[in-house]
């Protein structure tokens, strides 16, 4: 009975601080509309600021948490909104999404800028080891702490929500902005406030979690993917559901590691177990409703190639790579082959999100399952084969439970499935270990051998390129002209006969298998894969170098993919900070220049060509019908003989 | 060629549409008109499936269609506008028209046939090649509509399609609207707030006031009724 009561207190409290930092996210979400991926980062990157003020630096306890949580996060909170959140406002789904992940990462690597991710930082538990014996189970004060200071937060919320203006102005803002502003609330102010208060909460559940866990910026970012899955759990509306949701989830984390049988499988199984909730969770949320939002989005108004031209293109490029392999020595090649490999992936992504507007977080696992296959099944067409195809498959399987939510959730479906496969399919002993190198042959076929780092390059090469054509190609059939629609307006696809379930598996099929043939390739490149090279966080950085890059635009991939390639090149030469400080660029960079950037730096070549050889047929439209209008001659329309009116837009001559 | 009969949609506490039924015939053209926040959008919505009824029945050719998917309404024949329009901003014009053209699932000609002749009535053949994101509102309405013929339906829902038009434009729109009923036997259900333009063209005229169906006949009618007056029309028409 007491080992009962000792399991449920632990599983209490560490539901009371998911349910804390739950109760943020769901803030934050209902005033801004915006996901915030970044808040467990902000409450790793307060529970570091509160070990500097307090340990570091020997302040008192009580003012280093009255300014770490009264200054500091809410402070960090109204600043991240008014810099980063309002400029949002109106951004499609996987912009804010990215956005918001960009702020993760940017916030992961600040903290390893100005915390040397190689010490150890002990964070004492408040008053320290005391305790009292309820029901014979000794209760640390530090545990008490955690489900008093819940309660105060869930009243407090309550209190504030229901009973004052500034939540009524907060519950106004999340029905529409808009109204909210003609009645004179300042939804823009309501927003800040209610990002410092989220900002707060996630650092009150980083600071009372730290001494609990490890004060380590990884493991502190992504605990906050337990919160996801309490806060889904209150469908990102309910604070209470969001509560209930948290407590429930530490409960059974603590039931589940009590009584589980110890095995290694179980070890994982319960690590993976808030993704698998929350996985789960989405299953059963109701299907969402298409909005026609009345946005016309101009994020990909970007020329296409001709398909001739493509062909040219990729056929000079391979033939660089394959100068390139001849040329260059072989201890060069590796990085550049690294750009090529991973600008396979990365076309997938070009694929998913920048032509059909679906997210994904989950692209390197689909890649490391391609790079499993060939290292179990072989180096051969074949095992690439198999690699594509089961990529694929699981493509399918992850996209279809969440096909028919909005793009958040299956976004957050992809994270979790990430998450599941890193923590507990991936470190399998039968597939790459936990720290262990699991062998990736090179590609060969019979007397055709690409293992030499020459070969292997043009093969790179040849193969990138190919992909690269084969997207376009794709892109300008039929397929990709209602992907692309379907990327810019749902709601009209669907009333003109267009299934959107349909388009959106057939097209995370095809992304998923893609992206595991560019794992295969990335497996064979290094001849060896392991369990860090895909993982959920690696993820996250290709979509953020890709959307630098022009996640719109093949080209976007391999620019995004040679942004990396350069960081890897800088870093051998640069000293430890320098080498974090450039860990961190692209994501500070994606963070700021995305709402002024939507198409990265392909699109922004893009249109600086076109302004330089005049090549915009839109212009060139329009001045035809500025004409139209003034009556010059010579544009093809002739002025009716008898009444002498010329026909205006609406002509309807047929 | 559709039925509503007594559909009523809520949003919350609030009844947008209450117990509406109305009808629209092959080679006609009804018009649905109501001041702002009427239920006209909500309406529009629930016949082409992207807001659920909470009651009442929609027929598309004598199919009822109140449980089917959107897009499984579009492919009998069911093709709309949007008041807040949703162009297809990353395609060119032709691209916008070629995307309904190639959703077709029994098409009568070849998608490039049916896209020439979408883009030649509605009069923007030389836009073509244009990026839409580049064109003014006035345009992309037109390029909605001729998206919409594009998949050449049978039903065309028009949500304030003239808003944006100059009187010359606006008269050539309402011939272009009587054509596609009288020659191409379409039925077309309008929503327009030019309460002449709807005069001009509807044989058949639905009155929507907060959510109800207040008068139904024809523009005659429909101009001497008293509610339809006093609720709407104000002085202006009378």
């Amino acid at each position: 009975m007491s080992q009962f009561f000792g399991f449920t207190v632990v599983g209490l409290v560490v539901g009371c601080i998911y349910a804390m930092a739950a109760s943020g996210l769901v803030l934050t979400y209902t005033t801004s509309g915006i996901f915030n991926f970044a808040h467990g980062a902000i409450g790793m990157v307060m529970a570091f600021a509160f070990w500097d003020l307090s340990e570091n630096r020997g302040w008192p306890v009580p003012l280093a948490l009255v300014a770490v949580l009264g200054v500091i996060a809410p402070l960090t909170g109204a600043l991240v909104e008014r810099f980063v959140i309002r400029r949002l406002r109106g951004a499609p789904v996987e912009v804010t999404l990215v956005v918001t992940l960009a702020l993760l990462l940017a916030l992961l690597y600040g903290s390893y800028v100005l915390w040397d991710p190689t010490l150890a930082r002990p964070l004492p538990r408040f008053f320290g080891n005391n305790a009292v014996r309820i029901l014979g189970v000794n209760v640390s004060y530090h545990q008490l702490i955690v489900v008093a200071t819940a309660v105060l937060v869930a009243v407090g919320l309550r209190f504030v929500l229901y009973r004052t203006r500034t939540g009524l102005a907060m519950r106004a803002v999340v029905d529409d902005p808009e109204l909210t502003a003609l009645t004179s609330a300042e939804p823009d102010r309501i927003t800040a406030l209610s990002w410092a208060m989220g900002a707060s909460l996630a650092g009150l559940a980083g600071v009372l979690i730290a001494p609990l866990t490890t004060l380590d910026a990884l493991t502190l970012t992504l605990l906050v993917v337990n919160s996801y899955a309490a806060a889904m759990f209150g469908r990102l509306r309910s604070l209470p559901l969001t509560f209930a949701g948290g407590i429930g989830l530490g409960l059974l984390f603590s039931y589940g590691s009590g009584y589980l049988p110890q095995s290694d499988f179980n070890n994982r199984l319960r690590d993976g177990l808030p993704t698998i909730l929350l996985f789960v969770v989405l299953l059963v949320l109701p299907a969402a409703r298409i909005r026609a939002g009345g946005a016309v989005s101009d994020r990909r108004a970007m020329r296409l190639p001709s398909l001739k031209a493509s062909i040219r293109n990729a056929s000079v490029f391979a033939a660089g790579c394959v100068l390139c392999a001849a040329a260059l020595p072989e201890e060069r090649l590796g990085t550049l082959g690294d750009v090529l490999a991973i600008g396979v992936i990365l076309l997938s992504l070009v694929l998913l999100t920048g032509y059909g507007g679906q997210v994904s977080l989950c692209q390197l696992t689909f890649a490391g399952v391609g790079a499993l296959v060939v290292g179990k099944v072989g180096a051969n067409p074949f095992g690439y084969g198999l690699a594509v195809l089961i990529a694929a498959l699981l493509g399918a399987l992850v996209a279809l439970p969440a096909l028919r939510l909005r793009g958040l959730y299956l976004a957050l479906a992809t994270l979790a499935f990430a998450r599941f496969f890193e923590t507990v399919v991936f470190v399998d002993p039968n597939a790459f270990g936990a720290n262990t190198r699991f062998a990736v042959d090179r590609f060969s076929l019979g007397p055709l051998d690409f293992s030499g780092e020459k070969m292997n390059f043009a093969f790179l090469g040849v193969v990138f390129s190919a992909a690269a054509v084969g997207l376009l190609a794709l892109r300008r059939s039929a397929f990709g002209r209602r992907l692309a629609a379907m990327g810019d307006s749902p709601a009209a696809c669907t009333t003109l006969g267009i299934d959107l379930t349909r388009m959106k598996l057939t097209v995370f099929t095809i992304s998923a298998g893609l992206a595991g043939l560019g794992g295969a390739l990335l497996g064979g490149l290094h001849t060896g894969v392991s369990v860090y090279d895909f993982t959920m966080l690696g993820s996250l950085g290709l979509l953020l170098v890709v959307t630098l890059g022009g996640i719109a635009n093949v080209s976007g991939a391999i620019l995004g993919s040679a942004t990396l390639g350069v960081i890897a090149a800088l870093k051998p030469s640069a000293s430890e900070e320098v080498q974090r400080f450039l860990d961190m660029a692209p994501g500070l960079t994606v963070m700021l220049l995305l709402a002024r950037m939507p198409d990265g730096v392909a699109g922004w070549l893009g249109r600086q060509w076109e302004r330089v050889t005049g090549e915009d047929r839109g212009a060139a439209g329009l001045q035809s019908l500025e004409a139209d209008f003034v009556g010059d001659p010579g544009t093809g329309f002739d002025a009716d003989p008898d009444t002498g009116v010329r026909p205006g837009v609406l002509d309807a001559a047929g | 060629m559709l039925q509503v009969e007594n559909v009523t949609v809520r949003f919350g506490g609030v009844t947008a549409v209450d117990d509406v039924s109305l009808d629209a015939q092959s080679g006609e053209i009804t018009g649905l008109i109501g001041p702002n926040g009427a239920g006209k959008t909500t309406t529009f919505n629930v016949i082409c499936g992207l807001q659920e009824a909470v009651a009442g029945r929609v027929r598309v050719g004598g199919v009822d269609v109140t449980e089917q998917k959107p897009h499984l309404r579009a492919r009998l024949g069911v093709a709309r506008t949007f008041q807040r329009l949703e162009v297809f901003g990353s395609l060119t014009v032709a691209d916008n028209l070629r995307v309904a053209a190639e959703a077709r699932t029994d098409p009568t000609t070849d998608p490039e046939t049916a896209v020439r002749h979408a883009l030649a009535r509605t009069g923007i053949a030389h836009l073509a090649e244009a990026r839409v994101t580049n064109l003014p509102t006035g345009l992309l309405r037109l390029v909605e509509l001729g998206r919409a013929l594009a998949a050449e339906p049978r039903l065309l829902l028009l949500d304030e399609p003239g808003s944006g038009l100059n009187d010359v434009e606006t008269e050539r729109f309402a011939e272009l609207l009587l054509d596609l009923a009288a020659e191409d036997g379409l039925a077309v259900l309008l929503v327009e707030h030019d309460v002449e333009l709807v005069m001009e063209v509807c044989s058949n005229i639905h009155v929507l006031d907060f959510g109800s169906k207040i008068a139904e006949g024809t523009p005659a009618q429909i101009k001497a009724n008293e509610m339809v007056q006093a609720a709407y029309l104000g002085s202006e028409v009378v």
